[in-house]
């Protein structure tokens, strides 16, 4: 069937049959690699997009519920060659290793922040909780959110 | 980025950028072209002899390509390490759930599922052994009926001193048992790779792998084919922690490509096929008796250790080695007597990860170690400091430590630290229901691969016709972080910023040969290598400069970004022009190098060749954890922790704590959650949902001090820092709750089922 939605602030329509999982097509029919496949299951958050602002696992989702939707993901959260505050803060503050969970990461806390701008240690830990990383430790992860939130606040650190 | 890499500071990891942004292409991320699917028809039984496979119904399904079995194999089918016991498509019989019958190339992933449940297996169920005691039993159905010493895999034993007959002359001596769970690597990049046979004929590998160099021989091996037709790429792993560390899916894939009719090849583990047919941690029991004289001071260990390999070799005996090496902790013991025994049996595959077999053994002695302090009234702390080894010290097999030693080091640190002094006081806060306890553990951990098999790397790097560095790095960054700290080095080393320097992920077309990403010793080896090199060439840059600036000699030059400059003079040669007057092969620098092995003799018995054992070059920590226990629920939880570790000199402190706190909260994972479950060889664990792995929620905020110690063979002093966290844990977990609560649980993950049991068990039994 015929789908459209906007895709990274662009609108679009693709051809896909309707039970195509929304990671696949986003994976492998449109290239945006973006968002990774780990569990097909909904467990890990690996494949964490933004579907009209909250976060949605895109392994759970089939392409007719894109219908009219604003999806973002992970490649289009900073407008090109630039970087979204939180994906600085990612970086500076050592949060990735492998990278692999990084990007369900940085938009679960695009999500979370959205929600709660200042989030406590705790708070952010819960957020975050349906994402797993398995390299990390997850220390420098909260640091990073902590950091990402103080900035998009203009505290100016 | 412009800024000048230094050693000791923090430098942002190259791959930061791609990765926070999505563009980092991993090995699961190809999708290009007129690609083909490959997938496995896997065993569902663990033990049986293989009749016959009917592919024919599978063949005529719309959209399969090949359906591909052990006949199709014109080389020698086989993989592994030591032992090359593992079949690629079962040839005789099955010997675990999860083995390879099939191979099924097909249009897409739901038609390959159809042919997968279309292929008939005919099987004859054999008896199976599923427990090390059943595969050791007389008469036991062998797993390899080729196996010289029936289903023992490997079989050491070491004596220094007098051996356990010592007990008898110690003052107080105590003996336990513990046991230890499969843990399952759980990285989020389940295996996969791409495969093509180019125009000319190469097989292209890429895949996500620890390995590229030894991949490209095993796969050459198992399909008889010359090892310089294959070419493997190793992009930025999703994670491995020892579990890509030799084939995964190589072998399957490359057989896929050579028999796709040209289309490129995909195969990509799902996470259930994963857990199923990806090699797991050791499961095991270890046995220790340890006693002391009057004073504490440790005067005989025995210990026995039984791991449970799986089916197939995947550096079993070497890990095996590992723990017996590690049986005796950082601790001076001049008698010792250790026996391990490493055991084919018919569950999921054992293999490397993390610690190899060092998370085992430390479990079990550290709390040994607290054990005896409590009988002897000593605290922790004070008994390990009395026992802990300094350089020149013999470690439980016998062997000279000759290297940096910084044990004590960390327990002094630790000593000083508030989290040790103040445990106290942080105790008496516990809420209702609630109880707290400290514990501590201390740990050694041995990095390379031991006297046999060389450990080497070899750097190389070119001056590039614009005049930038391009560094070669043929050992994987499984996500270490070892190709930012490469490009650092060699920053450093040539005065560069970051514009100037380039860097090329592993490829064995394109790289130099080196060993596996494993080991502690991925930077230790490479970087001394890079030095090597970097020194090599700056030579030969100043050599050049001085002809051209007719200087006399290259005294008096030093490299800046971008240029070589003549310091009496100010002269400046840039170094694209440079380049220009150098003939390509002048401008690459090729360095090689091989890391120090211990020659000292060991007072060893082994069934086969000992590859595992001595190690000349250890890492040491001292670790800390405040453990939080419900009481009405049994939870419990690490709230605070702290590692001081020994690794040498860090070269950047961003990294070296990504190591560190990310081996911590593995460890507690291992602790206090991860049980890979096997039952009648099945998996009871199969998926994320059944098998536990810390969330956020479940790790404490970790602190990490290190104690720099300067080690002589390391780059700028360093050590390998990998895998030495998370033996710690555990272990330290342990003693904590003994402290809170008065229980020792003997099988791990503590979990709050058997923690509850316990509590239980000692409210019924307060005596």
């Amino acid at each position: 069937m015929e789908i459209t939605f906007t895709l990274n602030g662009k609108r679009m329509t693709v051809e896909t049959p309707p039970d195509r999982r929304v990671v696949d097509l986003l994976r492998e029919d449109l290239g945006l690699t973006g968002a990774k496949e780990c569990c097909g299951s909904g467990e890990c958050g690996s494949c964490t997009i933004l579907v009209d602002g909250s976060s949605r696992l895109s392994c759970l989702m089939l392409a007719a519920q894109l219908e009219h939707r604003n999806v973002v993901t992970v490649e289009g959260l900073a407008a090109d060659e630039t970087l979204h505050p939180i994906q600085e803060a990612f970086i500076q503050g050592g949060a990735i290793q492998c990278g692999y969970c990084t990007p369900g990461l940085v938009m679960a806390t695009a999500d979370l922040l959205k929600r709660n701008p200042r989030p406590s240690r705790t708070e952010i830990r819960e957020g975050l909780s349906g994402n797993l990383c398995r390299c990390t430790g997850y220390q420098k992860i909260v640091d990073a959110v902590e950091l990402a939130a103080a900035r998009l606040q203009g505290d100016g650190k | 980025m412009r800024k000048r890499p230094q050693i000791g500071v923090s430098f942002p990891r190259i791959d930061g950028r791609s990765k926070v942004t999505g563009r980092e292409k991993y090995a699961a991320d190809y999708f290009d072209g007129d690609f083909v699917w490959a997938g496995v028809k896997r065993s569902e039984q663990p033990h049986a002899r293989l009749l016959g496979i009917e592919t024919e119904k599978a063949r005529k399904l719309p959209g399969v390509l090949a359906v591909l079995t052990y006949q199709d194999i014109t080389g020698t089918n086989r993989q592994g390490y030591v032992r090359k016991d593992q079949p690629v498509l079962v040839d005789d019989k099955v010997r675990r759930y999860g083995d390879a019958l099939a191979l099924i190339l097909a249009e897409d992933r739901s038609v390959l599922k159809q042919a997968q449940s279309l292929i008939e297996v005919r099987l004859e169920p054999l008896p199976a052994v599923f427990t090390v005691e059943e595969a050791l039993a007389d008469g036991a159905p062998l797993v390899h009926e080729d196996n010289a010493h029936g289903n023992i895999l490997s079989d050491i034993s070491v004596q220094k001193g007098m051996g356990a007959a010592a007990m008898e002359s110690c003052a107080v001596t105590i003996g336990h048992s513990f046991d230890l769970p499969r843990q399952e690597h759980a990285y989020l990049e389940t295996e996969c790779g791409w495969a093509h046979v180019s125009e000319s004929g190469q097989l292209v590998i890429v895949a996500s792998t620890q390995s590229p160099f030894r991949d490209r021989t095993e796969v050459a091996f198992a399909l008889g084919l010359e090892p310089e037709r294959i070419r493997v790429i190793a992009p930025y792993l999703g994670g491995a922690f020892g579990g890509k560390d030799g084939v995964t899916v190589q072998d399957l894939l490359a057989l896929a490509a050579l028999n796709s009719g040209g289309r490129p090849v995909k195969m990509w583990w799902d996470r259930e096929e994963s857990f199923l047919a990806g090699v797991k941690r050791l499961s095991g029991r270890v046995c220790y008796r340890l006693g002391t004289d009057a004073e504490g001071a440790f005067h005989a260990l025995e210990c026995t250790i039984d791991l449970d390999n799986g089916p197939y070799e995947h550096l079993g005996g070497e890990i095996l080695a590992l723990a017996v090496e590690h049986a005796g902790g950082p601790y001076r013991i001049p008698h010792t007597y250790i026996r391990g025994r490493c055991v084919y049996t018919n569950n999921p595959a054992g293999g490397p990860f993390r610690g190899f077999g060092a998370p085992q053994v430390s479990a079990a002695m550290e709390q040994m170690v607290d054990m005896l302090a409590a009988q002897l009234n000593l605290n922790p702390l004070e008994i390990r400091t009395r026992n802990a080894v300094r350089q020149g010290d013999r470690n439980c097999l016998g062997v000279t430590l000759t290297q940096s030693t910084g044990a004590m080091d960390c327990l002094e640190r630790l000593s000083r630290h508030p989290l040790w002094m103040e445990r106290a006081e942080w105790k008496k806060g516990a809420g209702s229901w609630k109880r707290r306890g400290v514990g501590i553990a201390c740990l050694a951990h041995g990095s390379g691969y031991g006297p046999i098999v060389p450990d080497y790397a070899n750097a190389s790097i070119e001056l590039t016709s614009k005049g930038a560095f391009r560094i070669t790095c043929g050992v994987s960054d499984m996500g270490q972080g070892n190709a930012s700290t490469y490009l650092q080095i060699g920053g450093y080393l040539l005065n560069q910023e970051c514009d100037g320097l380039e860097l090329i992920l592993p490829d064995t077309e394109r790289t130099l040969p080196s060993c596996s990403s494993a080991a502690g010793r991925t930077t230790y080896t490479y970087a001394n290598a890079l030095i090597g090199a970097a020194t090599a060439l700056k030579q030969r840059i100043y050599e050049k400069a001085s002809d051209l600036l007719m200087a006399g000699s290259t005294a008096d030059f030093e490299l800046l970004p971008g240029l070589v400059r003549h310091l009496p003079t100010g002269r400046d040669v840039p170094l694209s022009a440079l380049a220009t007057n150098m003939a390509p092969t002048e401008r690459v620098s090729v360095h090689h190098w091989r890391a120090p092995v211990c020659r000292e003799p060991v007072n060893a018995k082994s069934n086969t060749t000992l590859f595992g054992l001595p190690h000349i070059l250890f890492s040491y920590a001292a670790h800390l954890a405040y453990v939080e226990v419900d009481e009405l629920t049994g939870r419990m939880e690490v709230v605070r922790y702290l590692a001081v570790t020994d690794s040498g000199r860090v070269i950047n402190p961003q990294v070296y704590e990504q190591q560190i706190q990310g081996g911590i909260v593995q460890g507690i994972g291992y602790g206090l959650y991860e049980d890979y479950k096997v039952e009648n060889g099945r998996s009871g664990t199969p998926d994320l949902s059944t098998y536990l792995a810390p969330t956020a929620l479940d790790a404490p905020d970790m602190e990490s001090i290190t104690v720099e110690l300067h080690e002589p063979t390391g780059p700028f002093g360093l050590k390998g820092v990998g895998e030495i966290a998370i033996s710690g844990p555990l272990p330290a977990a342990a003693n904590a709750l003994a402290d809170a609560c008065g229980i020792r649980i003997k099988r791990a993950p503590f979990t709050p089922e058997r923690v509850l049991a316990a509590l239980n068990l000692k409210k019924d039994n307060p005596f």
